[in-house]
C-alpha cells in the first residue's frame, strides 16, 4: 500500500491551518511513494467542508453525531478502526492539541511505527523519511518510517499552508466505521471563550515579544515602553504568561496566537518549536539572546548577543529620538 | 482519588547538547538529565487534586541513573508512594514505547483513578508517554490539559486549544490526562524536608527488565540544526546594537 | 504605726504586689520559650554593660534626646536612694537614710539630677507632643506621655516637697540649692500649711513612684526592669553569624511563638518602642508594610495573649480559645512584611538595647519557605540555585566560561596549589553586567603579582542570602559542596591555598562567619577591597595614573557593617588619586541597596521608592561628585539600573572600585612613546614613587 492518509483536523467547524501544512506534507509523500493522497475527515453534517480539501485526490469523510466537536475518545475510536482496515502507507496527524490525542493510540492500538514532532518528508528509494524537531529545537533527528505502515505527527513550518489551499473539489466518499461511537467514556461539556476584551496581536504590524530573559515582572514594562515607542504591542512565549506576568491574549504559539507580523522583536526568547509554532511568518525578525546557540538565531533575520535589560531602555531612546515621539 | 504520576527525565536543555560521532545519536556521556519540566507540572496539578479531594499520589520513574533525588522531593512534596523501575541499560536513553511498556508493567497490580503527565517531553521523537499509555492500557486519554478537577466519580479537564480557547472535557475514571500547565506553578518544597524524605522515606523498586517495545520510528542520525539560514549577527555593546536596529527599522519602513 | 504608715504600707503591698504579678506573670510567659545557648566571656559582657548602659552609647546617634536619656537614666538612678528614703521614712517616720540622704554632696547630686530630668523630661514631651518625629508611629504614644508626666511629677513634688520641708526649718535633708531657692516660695505660708503641704507632695510624690512601677510590666517601660539584663545577656557572635534553624515536630522554622528561645522574648520585653530601628529601616522607608519596631512590638503582644490563652486553656482544659488559632506567621506578622526585610543589619545595629529584629524574621521566613508561601520568582530562584547552584538557571559547568581567552590561563585551585583563592561569587560569574569587572578584577590581581586561582565549575553559590532566606537545608547543601571543592585532592586539613579572597561581600560574610565554624582553624578571609589596599601601599601595585576624580563611596551592607570594613576601600581610593566626598549616610549609616535577604530575587511588589534610587538622589545632591564607587556585584547591578530609573545617566557614573584601580594601575605608556615625551614619563615615574 503506498496510500497517504491526513487527518483533516477542525475546530468549531473551522479547518485547522496544520491540515494543510499536513496536506503540503502529505502530496510530497504520495508522489513520491506514488500512491494517493486522502483527507480523513470526521465530523456530523460537515461534509460540505471538503470542498476547501482539494490539495488531496480524495476525500474520505465519516459522519456521526459524537464526532461533531473535538471528542478525543469518539475521534481515535474511529480513526483506529478505519485505520486498521484501510492500512494505508503513512498516516499523518497534527502534532497539536487534537492530533496527539489520536495519533499515540492509533499507532499503539493497530501496531504501526510512530514518529512525532516532525517538519518534513521525503522519499528516498521507496522509503518514507522524516525530519523531526526535538530537545527544544536543538536537535534535529533524521529517520526511517517503517512499514506497513507509519503515523507521524507533524508540526508547522515545514510546508507552506497555503500551497495546499487550492481552489478544486475532490471526490468525497463517506465511510462508516466499524467502532462503537455510541458508549463512550468522554464527553465534550463545552467550550470557554478566550478573552477578547484584550488587543488581538494577530493583527498587530509590530510585535515587542518577551521570553524567559525578562527575567521578572517587574521589567515587562520597560518592555511595554518599547513597544509603544515602536507603536506597536507587546506579546509572550509561554513561561511569561505561566507566570501570570502577561494575559493570555499576549501568548504566541502553540496554545496562543499565530502571528505573521512585519516586524517580531524577540527579547529573551530562544526559540523552541512551541513558540515558533506561533510565528509562522514574518517579514523582519530580530531576535536578542545572551545564549549565543539559542536555536532562534537559525531562524532570525538579524540577532545580538546583548542583555535584553540593557538594549531595551536604550532602543526605547534612541527610537523615540528617531521617531521625535 | 488515587493518581499516578509517570515522570520522563530527559535531557537538560540548559546545558550543550552533542552529538557523538561514531553513532550518530545523542552523546550521553556528560549529558544531565532531569526531570521533564511538564511531569512537574503533572505532579503539581496532583498535589492540587490531592489536596482538594483527598487519595493517593505515586511517582514512578525508569531508574536512568540519578532519580532518586526527585523521587525523594516528590514524597517531600506529598507523593504517597514513589517506584522506581530498574533495568540494564536504561542510562542509554529509551523510546517512549519502551519507557511505555516499562510502565504498564509496574503498574500491572496498581489500582488507581487517573494517570496525570506531561502532555509531552523534550526528548520525544516517537510520540508522548501519556498517549501511547492511554492505548496501551485502554483508558481515555485528553491531553493539553491545563485543569482537572473531579466531579461525582469523575474528571472534569480544561483542554487548551490555539487562540486562548478552552474546552471543558468529563472523562470517565480511570483515565489517562496530558497535562500542559498546572493552575500554579510547581511548588518549591525546602531542601530539609527533601532531606528528611531521604532519611525516612523508601523508594519501592521494581524489576524492568528488558524493554523490548518496537513501535518506535527508527532514527538513522541526530544532528544540530543547519545553520544555513543563520540571522545577521550584530555586534557591540547594548547601545551600539541599538543604533543598528533603529537604523535597520528605518530601511524597513518601520519606523514613521 | 500611724494611719499614713499603715496607708503608705498598704500602698506598698498594693504596688509592689501589683508590679510582682505582672513581671511574675510575664516572666512565666517567657518559661514557654526554649532554651537557650549558654552565655559566656563575662568580661565582654560587663564591657558591653558598661559602654552601653552605663554610657549610654547607641542613644546618642540622636544627639539630643540621647543627652536627655542620659540623665533620664543617671537622673533615675541617683534618684532611687530619694525613693528608698520617702518610703522608709513612710514606714518609720523620722528614720532617715545615713549617707545618702544626709551627706551634702549626694543631696545636692540629688537636687541637681532630679532638675535636669526635670528638663530632659520637658524635652521628651516636646519631642512626643510638639515635633513628633516619624519613629513614633505606631508606637503606644499616649502611654509615653503619661510617664514622661510622672517622672515629671516625681522629681518636681520631690523638689518641692524639700523646699516645703526647708521653709519649715528642718535640718534633714540639708539645705541645698534648689530647695533653698523654692523654699522662698513657701516662706509666708503657717508652719500647719507647711505641713499638710509638705503631706501631700509627698503623697503625690509616693504615690506617682509607686502608680509608675505597676506600669512598668505592661508597657514598653518594662526595659527599666529589663535592659540591665537584655544588654549584659546580648549575642556576642560576630554580627555576621546568623543562628541555627530549629525543626518542631517535622516542620522546619517557627510556627508558634513559644518555639522561640526565652532570650528572644526578653528582647521584646525590653523594646522602649523607640523607632530608631524603623528610622535607619531601608524597607520601611521604601514604603513596605515592614516596621522593626511594631514587628517587635507585634511578638510581645502575641506573646502575652498566647500565653494568657495557654495558661486559660491548661486551667480548664479547653484549648479552644481563638487566640490560640492564630497564625503567628501571617495573621499576628503578615507574610508582605516578612519578606520585606533585606537583612542590612541597621536595625540591630542602631536599638540602644540590642534587641535583634533580623533572627526572628528569618525564623518566621524558615517557616513560611517550607509553607511554599513565597513568591514565584523566589522559589524560581531557590530552584536554580539548588539544581545548578546559581540563581540565573545557567549550567554550574558555565560558571567559569568568562575566564575564557585569559592569559595567562587563571589556575584551578582544585588542580594545583594558588596562594590565594578568589571566590568568585554568582553575580561575577554569571552576569552579563559583571562580565567585564570580573575580568577586570583577574587583570588586576595578576599585575599585583597576586598568586591566585578560583574554583572553577567546583564554586556554588556561597549560600549567604540563601540562609538569609529561610532556606536552610539548601545552605548547607551548598556550603558543604563549595568546602569539598576547596579541599578536593587533599585531607579536609590541608588545602591548596593559604587565603581566600572574595569580591563579593555577601560570599565574604558567610565565608568568614559561617563556613568554618567547626572546622578548628579557618583560612584568612579577604575582601578584595583590603587586598588592593594593602598591595597599593607595599608598592605591589604601583599607581601609574592619578585619577584625579571626585567620588562618593557606598559602604555596602555585610562588608561595612556586618563586618567593620570601612577604611580599606577609602584608603585604596585615595591612594589612586580620589577625592572622596561622603554621602550623609556613610559608613555605619549607608542606606542599604535593597538587594539583600534574597530581595534581589523576589518580586517588588509595593515599593514606592527603591532604597537603591533613593540613595542614587543622596548621591546627586553632593557637587561635583562623577562617580559613584561600589564594591559589591549586587550594588552594581541595583545602582547602574537604578542611575537609569531615577534619569541621571551622564551625571553620575557607578563604577566598581577594581574598575578605577585597573584605570589607575594600568601599565605604562611603551617604551617607545615614552622616550618621544620623556619628561612626561619621568614625571610618570616620580608620581608612582611618591
Amino acid at each position: 500500500m503506498s496510500d497517504v492518509w491526513v487527518n483533516v483536523e477542525t475546530l468549531r467547524g473551522e479547518i485547522t491551518e496544520i491540515s494543510y501544512t499536513m496536506l503540503a506534507a502529505g502530496r510530497v509523500l504520495a508522489d513520491g511513494l506514488e500512491g494517493s493522497l486522502t483527507a480523513v475527515l470526521l465530523g456530523s453534517g460537515a461534509k460540505d467542508l471538503s470542498g476547501k480539501l482539494g490539495a488531496a485526490d480524495k476525500v474520505a469523510y465519516v459522519d456521526h453525531a459524537a464526532l461533531a466537536d473535538f471528542n478525543p475518545e469518539a475521534h481515535l475510536k474511529a480513526l483506529t478502526a478505519l485505520a486498521k482496515s484501510g492500512a494505508p502507507r503513512v498516516i499523518l496527524f497534527g502534532q497539536t492539541a487534537m492530533g496527539t490525542d489520536l495519533a499515540y493510540g492509533v499507532a499503539m492500538a493497530n501496531g504501526f511505527s510512530m514518529a512525532s514532532s516532525c517538519r518534513t518528508f521525503k522519499v528516498e528509494g521507496g522509503e518514507p523519511l522524516f525530519e523531526a524537531v526535538t530537545c527544544g529545537g536543538k536537535l534535529i533527528a533524521d529517520g526511517k518510517m517503517p512499514g506497513p505502515t507509519s503515523v507521524a505527527t507533524v508540526m508547522p513550518g515545514g510546508y507552506k499552508p497555503e500551497s495546499a489551499m487550492v481552489d478544486k473539489t475532490p471526490g468525497v466518499e463517506e465511510v462508516s466505521v466499524d467502532a462503537d461511537l455510541g458508549t463512550l467514556r468522554t464527553k465534550v461539556r463545552g467550550y470557554i471563550e478566550p478573552d477578547t476584551s484584550d488587543v488581538d496581536i494577530s493583527k498587530i504590524p509590530v510585535l515587542v515579544s518577551v521570553g524567559r530573559g525578562i527575567g521578572q515582572e517587574d521589567n515587562i514594562g520597560i518592555a511595554k515602553e518599547l513597544a509603544a515607542a515602536l507603536k506597536g504591542e507587546i506579546s509572550s512565549s509561554r513561561p511569561v504568561v505561566d507566570q501570570g506576568w502577561l494575559p493570555t491574549s499576549r501568548l504566541v504559539g502553540k496554545s496562543g496566537k499565530s502571528v505573521k507580523p512585519k516586524l517580531y522583536l524577540a527579547l529573551g526568547i530562544s526559540g523552541a518549536p512551541e513558540h515558533m509554532e506561533g510565528v509562522p511568518d514574518w517579514e523582519t525578525m530580530i531576535a536578542v539572546n545572551t545564549d549565543e546557540n539559542a536555536p532562534i538565531f537559525d531562524v532570525a533575520t538579524y540577532g545580538a548577543t546583548v542583555d535584553i535589560m540593557d538594549l531595551i531602555p536604550a532602543l526605547t531612546e534612541k527610537v523615540k529620538a528617531a521617531t521625535g515621539g | 482519588m488515587d493518581i499516578v504520576v509517570p515522570i520522563k527525565f530527559v535531557p537538560d536543555l540548559v546545558e550543550e547538547l552533542e552529538i557523538d560521532e561514531g553513532t550518530g545519536q545523542l552523546d550521553r556521556t556528560f549529558l544531565r538529565l532531569v526531570p521533564n519540566e511538564l511531569d512537574d507540572h503533572a505532579l503539581e496539578e496532583a498535589l492540587l487534586l490531592k489536596e482538594k479531594h483527598g487519595g493517593t499520589i505515586t511517582v514512578v520513574a525508569i531508574d536512568s541513573g540519578d532519580v532518586d533525588e526527585t523521587l525523594f522531593t516528590a514524597v517531600a512534596k506529598g507523593a504517597d508512594k514513589v517506584i522506581k523501575i530498574t533495568g540494564e541499560g536504561y542510562e542509554e536513553g529509551l523510546s517512549s514505547h519502551a519507557c511505555v511498556e516499562l510502565l504498564a508493567k509496574a503498574l500491572g497490580d496498581l489500582s488507581y483513578d487517573v494517570i496525570l503527565t506531561g502532555t509531552q517531553a523534550v526528548d520525544d521523537v516517537d510520540g508522548s508517554v501519556g498517549g501511547l499509555l492511554a492505548a496501551k492500557l485502554d483508558l481515555p486519554y485528553v491531553g493539553y490539559v491545563t485543569k482537572a478537577v473531579s466531579e461525582g466519580g469523575k474528571l472534569v479537564v480544561t483542554k487548551e486549544y490555539p487562540g486562548g480557547l478552552l474546552a471543558e472535557v468529563e472523562t470517565d475514571l480511570p483515565a489517562v490526562v496530558g497535562i500542559q500547565a498546572a493552575e500554579q506553578a510547581p511548588r518549591y518544597v525546602v531542601t530539609s524536608l527533601v532531606m528528611d524524605a531521604m532519611n525516612n522515606a523508601t523508594i519501592d523498586e521494581t524489576e524492568g527488565g528488558e524493554a523490548t517495545a518496537t513501535g518506535a520510528a527508527e532514527i538513522t542520525a541526530m544532528r544540530a540544526p543547519e545553520k544555513g539560514e543563520a540571522a545577521e549577527m550584530i555586534a557591540g555593546d547594548a547601545g551600539a546594537v541599538a543604533e543598528k536596529l533603529v537604523q535597520i527599522m528605518k530601511e524597513k519602513g518601520i519606523l514613521s | 504605726m500611724s494611719l499614713n504608715s499603715v496607708l503608705v504600707l498598704l500602698a506598698l503591698i498594693a504596688s509592689f504586689g501589683l508590679f510582682g504579678y505582672r513581671c511574675y506573670r510575664r516572666f512565666r510567659h517567657m518559661r514557654l520559650g526554649q532554651p537557650s545557648p549558654k552565655f559566656g566571656d563575662w568580661g565582654g559582657r560587663i564591657k558591653r554593660l558598661i559602654v552601653f548602659v552605663a554610657g549610654q552609647a547607641r542613644l546618642f546617634r540622636f544627639p539630643w534626646p540621647g543627652i536627655a536619656h542620659f540623665f533620664i537614666f543617671w537622673g533615675f538612678v541617683s534618684l532611687i536612694p530619694t525613693i528608698l528614703q520617702a518610703i522608709v521614712e513612710g514606714l518609720f517616720p523620722g528614720v532617715v537614710i545615713p549617707f545618702f540622704s544626709t551627706w551634702p554632696p549626694i543631696v545636692a547630686l540629688q537636687e541637681f539630677m532630679a532638675l535636669f530630668v526635670a528638663i530632659a523630661v520637658l524635652y521628651g514631651l516636646y519631642l512626643r507632643v510638639i515635633a513628633n518625629p516619624e519613629r513614633y508611629e505606631g508606637s503606644h504614644k499616649a502611654e509615653g506621655t503619661l510617664v514622661l508626666c510622672l517622672i515629671l511629677t516625681i522629681t518636681t513634688s520631690l523638689i518641692l516637697m524639700n523646699s516645703a520641708r526647708g521653709a519649715m526649718g528642718h535640718e534633714v535633708p540639708p539645705h541645698v540649692p534648689l530647695s533653698g531657692a523654692f523654699s522662698g516660695l513657701f516662706a509666708g505660708m503657717s508652719h500647719g500649711s507647711l505641713e499638710v503641704l509638705d503631706r501631700i507632695l509627698y503623697w503625690i510624690h509616693l504615690g506617682a513612684v509607686l502608680f509608675f512601677l505597676t506600669l512598668l510590666p505592661i508597657g514598653k517601660h518594662f526595659h527599666v526592669v529589663t535592659s540591665i539584663f537584655n544588654v549584659l545577656l546580648s549575642r556576642l557572635e560576630p554580627r555576621g553569624r546568623l543562628h541555627g534553624a530549629a525543626t518542631f515536630e517535622g516542620v522546619p522554622g517557627i510556627k508558634n511563638i513559644e518555639q522561640f528561645p526565652w532570650r528572644s522574648m526578653l528582647d521584646w520585653y525590653s523594646c522602649t518602642e523607640c523607632g530608631r530601628c524603623q528610622d535607619v529601616c531601608p524597607a520601611y522607608n521604601s514604603g513596605l508594610p515592614l516596621s522593626p519596631k511594631k514587628f517587635i512590638m507585634a511578638l510581645r503582644a502575641h506573646l502575652y495573649e498566647r500565653g494568657v490563652a495557654l495558661e486559660k486553656g491548661k486551667g480548664n482544659g479547653n484549648g479552644d480559645d481563638p487566640v490560640l488559632k492564630k497564625e503567628l506567621a501571617g495573621e499576628v506578622i503578615s507574610d508582605e512584611i516578612l519578606w520585606a526585610c533585606t537583612t542590612c543589619y541597621a536595625c540591630d545595629q542602631e536599638c540602644p538595647l540590642f534587641v535583634e529584629h533580623v533572627p526572628p524574621i528569618v525564623d518566621l521566613r524558615r517557616y513560611l519557605l517550607g509553607q511554599q508561601r513565597a513568591d514565584n520568582q523566589l522559589m524560581t530562584a531557590l530552584q536554580s540555585l539548588r539544581r545548578y547552584g546559581n540563581s540565573f538557571g545557567q549550567s554550574d559547568r558555565k560558571r567559569a566560561l568568562w575566564t575564557k581567552g585569559m592569559t595567562p590561563k587563571i589556575k584551578d585551585v582544585r588542580k594545583e596549589p594558588a596562594h590565594t583563592l578568589w571566590f568568585v561569587g554568582d553575580y561575577a560569574s554569571y552576569s552579563p553586567t559583571l562580565l567585564e569587572p570580573t575580568k577586570t578584577t583577574a587583570r588586576v590581581f595578576q599585575r599585583a603579582g597576586i598568586d591566585f586561582g578560583i574554583l572553577y565549575d567546583g564554586e556554588r553559590n556561597s549560600g549567604n542570602d540563601i540562609r538569609r532566606v529561610g532556606e536552610e537545608g539548601l545552605f548547607d547543601m551548598l556550603a558543604l559542596k563549595n568546602k569539598t571543592a576547596m579541599f578536593l585532592q587533599k585531607e579536609q586539613t590541608e588545602r591548596n591555598f593559604q587565603e581566600i579572597v572574595t569580591t563579593d561581600p555577601h560570599s565574604y560574610n558567610s565565608l568568614k562567619n559561617e563556613y568554618f565554624i567547626d572546622e578548628g582553624e579557618a583560612p584568612p578571609i579577604y575582601h578584595y577591597s583590603e587586598v588592593l589596599d594593602e598591595a597599593l601601599r607595599n608598592g605591589k601595585l604601583k599607581v601609574t595614573k592619578k585619577l584625579g576624580y571626585t567620588v562618593t563611596y557606598h559602604d555596602p551592607c555585610y562588608l561595612g557593617r556586618y563586618n567593620g570594613i570601612y577604611d580599606a576601600p577609602r584608603r585604596v581610593l585615595e591612594a589612586i588619586g580620589c577625592r572622596i566626598v561622603e554621602m550623609p549616610r556613610n559608613r555605619t549609616n549607608a542606606l542599604c541597596c535593597g538587594a539583600g535577604g534574597g530581595r534581589i530575587w523576589m518580586e517588588e511588589e509595593g515599593v514606592k521608592e527603591r532604597p537603591s534610587e533613593n540613595r542614587i538622589r543622596e548621591a546627586l545632591g553632593l557637587s561635583g561628585v562623577e562617580y559613584f564607587v561600589v564594591a559589591c556585584p549586587k550594588d552594581l547591578t541595583m545602582y547602574m539600573d537604578s542611575v537609569k530609573t531615577v534619569g541621571a545617566e551622564g551625571k553620575l557614573h557607578v563604577k566598581d572600585l577594581i574598575e578605577l584601580v585597573d584605570e589607575a594601575t594600568a601599565e605604562a605608556q611603551p617604551a617607545a612613546t615614552a622616550a618621544a615625551g620623556t619628561t612626561e614619563a619621568g614625571e610618570l615615574d616620580k608620581e608612582a614613587d611618591a
